[in-house]
């Protein structure tokens, strides 16, 4: 069987200097990937590069089950789900409001409430107050329910852990194990050496824009 | 169209025109603005009402021209700093559709908000209460097209961090069409003259970056989102 | 199509655009000095006077190439431009932001003699005439356009951007002419310089308009080839090139 998602010769410069050459991995079904390294190894311009937020300057295959993915079709571009180093949150609205726009626009399918996707990041209480109102971490939290208001099979996160204390990096792993419960799976990248408990399955490591080292 | 289509632009449109209402401030500085442009014409220029009467068709607009432009930095680059514009480009909605929204919602921020108040200008410059419909006319089919031409220069220099001077250095330049035409109108009202030829133009300069400008906005957005 | 494509991409990789616009400046910069100095001083020197405006009318000579130089441009840019766009071909993009400067040169050129010849015309060095009214609004939008590339810290990114407001500036630019004209019917009589022309004027002129196309291709070339190795310059094709030509 094909993986679900399988990478070759991934290359992107930016000024002329290489910021990744030649990266070729896969992800399987119901696999979390786990990609490391230090600030500048083109962990973000990786993650973008796979969603379509940077152009792709060179020609190199991404695959999906076997079948060309291209985030540039609006047809792919329904399968994943991205979440960048900003939380995607308008501060002004209600943590209600924000969820509720984002279920609209998105045309959300999983079935989940509003409330209930609040109460499972441990925001209840909070439905009614602005975002601007909310801690760093409780952005975050916020920015995360999102993930459970669709139903997306591959989730893109770039730096999940970041702002969040003890409680909040149990919630991402609880997140991650909804996620390959229903045989979806993740990329997220994170820097320095924390690696979450349970997950990962695998861990790449990124230097330079060169894979170091595969971690299992 | 498909209605998750729909549905994602009625969203956006919402929440966008919430923001607006949750910012009055914001929401009133460019009709403030206006106001104060406008009535600086007569302090400098002096009260004569024939030369007010005279001028007012240009002073209208010109004000108008750069509230709208003025106005236009935030559409864009403030979901750019929170993150939110990633989401509009990763959509599985066309993103032009989406553009399509967000630029209706400043336009009914800003450009009818104008449009609204520009009865107030009309009466003091002294034109007659005839003319007022026509003034009114010429806002709300000119700008929409404001609106977009201004969007299209905000989208090129999202993420650059230099609205205001630079933006407007690029943007007015394309708006002379409509300036000329809606201004013109109303000054051919006021001379007794026929105003549709003025309304024909306008109204095709209207159709065309309607259907023209979200493409080029959407376009603008990938380049300068990557 | 396949092929097509395969070849504008070998023949059009910096380094073959390189050294084929290198070989063929001279080509472009000798006939086209030549016939400028020709047509000048033709021109200024030998034409006849004019019946109604004596001398003064002479500037024609590099004020009527200018405006037909600063649309020419344009349109060269635009074509740059599309094709920049549409097939992402790096030489293509650095033409269109190439013609930019090179454009607006011409179009202030344009102004300017067109505003010395208005004082002995009009007896003033700017009239709100529909045609230089329109050569102002142009010489912004070049503006524009030379603002954005710079403003851009990513080369590539900035090409497409300023790609893009070329684009717009082509759809712009006949309404803006059409709406400049319509207005100046509105508040002033055509200022009417179509006379039939002395084939003694005429000839001045259009060898003037040759030599401007040539003058513009050779400056053109320069400034791309300029660009490819500014933008190129870690690229081991001009690291190579650097060690082994010496700089000329």
């Amino acid at each position: 069987m094909s993986p679900m998602l399988n990478i070759q010769s991934l290359t992107f410069h930016r000024d002329q200097l290489p910021i990744l050459e030649q990266l070729q991995f896969s992800l399987e079904t119901a696999e979390v990937v786990l990609i490391q390294g230090h600030n500048g190894s083109g962990k973000t311009t990786l993650m973008k590069l796979l969603c379509g937020l940077l152009p792709r300057q060179e020609d190199f295959v991404v695959s999906m089950h076997g079948q060309p993915f291209d985030p540039n079709q609006t047809r792919d571009r329904a399968l994943f789900h991205y979440l960048g180093h900003q939380n995607g949150l308008k501060l002004e609205l209600t943590c209600l409001e924000n969820l509720r726009f984002y279920q609209q626009f998105s045309g959300s399918q999983s079935g989940q409430s509003c409330q209930q996707v609040l109460e499972q990041v441990g925001l209840d209480g909070y439905q009614f107050s602005p975002a601007s109102q909310l801690s760093a971490g409780q952005k975050k939290r916020l920015a995360l329910a999102r993930l459970l208001l669709t139903s997306r099979t591959l989730w893109l996160l770039d730096e999940p852990y970041s702002n969040l204390d003890l409680d909040g990096i149990a919630l991402v792993d609880q997140l991650l194990r909804h996620q390959i419960s229903t045989g979806g799976s993740v990329i997220m990248t994170s820097h320095g050496s924390f690696v979450p408990d349970v997950l990962p399955h695998r861990i790449i490591r990124l230097n330079h824009g060169r894979i170091e080292g595969v971690a299992q | 169209m498909s209605s998750p289509l729909i549905a994602a632009m009625t969203a956006l449109f919402n929440r966008d025109m919430r923001l607006g209402i949750r910012n009055r401030g914001e929401l009133a500085s460019p009709l403030l603005f206006l106001v104060l442009i406008a009535s600086l014409f007569p302090l400098s220029i002096g009260r004569d009402p024939a030369l007010l009467q005279q001028i007012a068709p240009g002073v209208i607009w010109v004000s108008a021209l750069l509230a709208s432009t003025l106005s236009l930095g935030q559409v864009f680059s403030r979901d750019y700093d929170d993150g939110t514009l990633e989401q509009l480009l990763l959509s599985p909605q066309p993103l032009a559709a989406l553009v399509l929204a967000k630029v209706a919602a400043h336009w009914v921020t800003t450009g009818l908000l104008i449009t609204l108040a520009s009865p107030l200008l009309a009466l003091g410059y002294q034109l007659p209460a005839d003319i007022i419909p026509v003034v009114m006319i010429s806002l709300l089919m000119g700008t929409p097209v404001l609106s977009f031409i201004g969007a299209i220069g905000v989208a090129l220099t999202v993420g650059l961090g230099r609205g205001g001077m630079f933006l407007t250095l690029m943007v007015l330049p394309l708006t002379v069409p409509v300036l000329i035409f809606a201004s013109s109108m109303i000054a051919a009202a006021m001379g007794g003259q026929p105003i549709e030829g003025h309304l024909l133009m306008l109204a095709a300069i209207l159709v065309l970056s309607l259907t023209l400008a979200p493409f080029v906005i959407a376009t603008a957005l990938k380049i300068g989102m990557s | 199509m396949n092929r097509l494509m395969r070849w504008i991409h070998i023949k059009g990789s910096p380094e073959n655009y390189y050294r084929l616009a290198g070989r063929l400046i001279p080509w472009f910069a000798i006939p086209g000095l030549l016939l400028l100095v020709t047509g000048i001083v033709y021109g200024l020197v030998f034409a006849p006077p004019d019946y109604q405006q004596g001398d003064a009318y002479r500037i024609i000579f590099i004020h009527v190439p200018s405006a037909w130089m600063s649309l020419f441009i344009y349109l060269g840019m635009s074509v740059a431009a599309a094709i920049a766009l549409i097939w992402r071909i790096k030489v293509a993009e650095l033409t269109a932001m190439a013609c930019a400067p090179i454009g607006a040169v011409f179009t202030a050129l344009t102004l300017l003699t067109g505003s010395l010849w208005g004082k002995p015309m009009w007896g003033t060095y700017w009239e709100w005439d529909a045609r230089m009214t329109s050569e102002l609004i142009l010489l912004f939008i070049y503006l524009a356009i030379m603002g954005l590339y710079q403003a851009i810290e990513d080369r590539r990114k900035a090409a497409r951007a300023a790609s893009l407001l070329v684009l717009v500036g082509l759809v712009n630019i006949p309404i803006i002419h059409y709406s400049v004209q319509w207005w100046s019917t509105l508040h002033q009589g055509v200022t009417v310089l179509d006379r039939k022309m002395d084939p003694s004027m005429l000839w001045p002129l259009l060898i003037v308009a040759v030599a401007t196309k040539l003058i513009f291709a050779t400056n053109l070339l320069q400034r791309t080839r300029l660009l490819l190795i500014s933008t190129e310059s870690r690229k081991r094709w001009v690291r190579e090139m650097a060690k082994t030509e010496t700089p000329s």
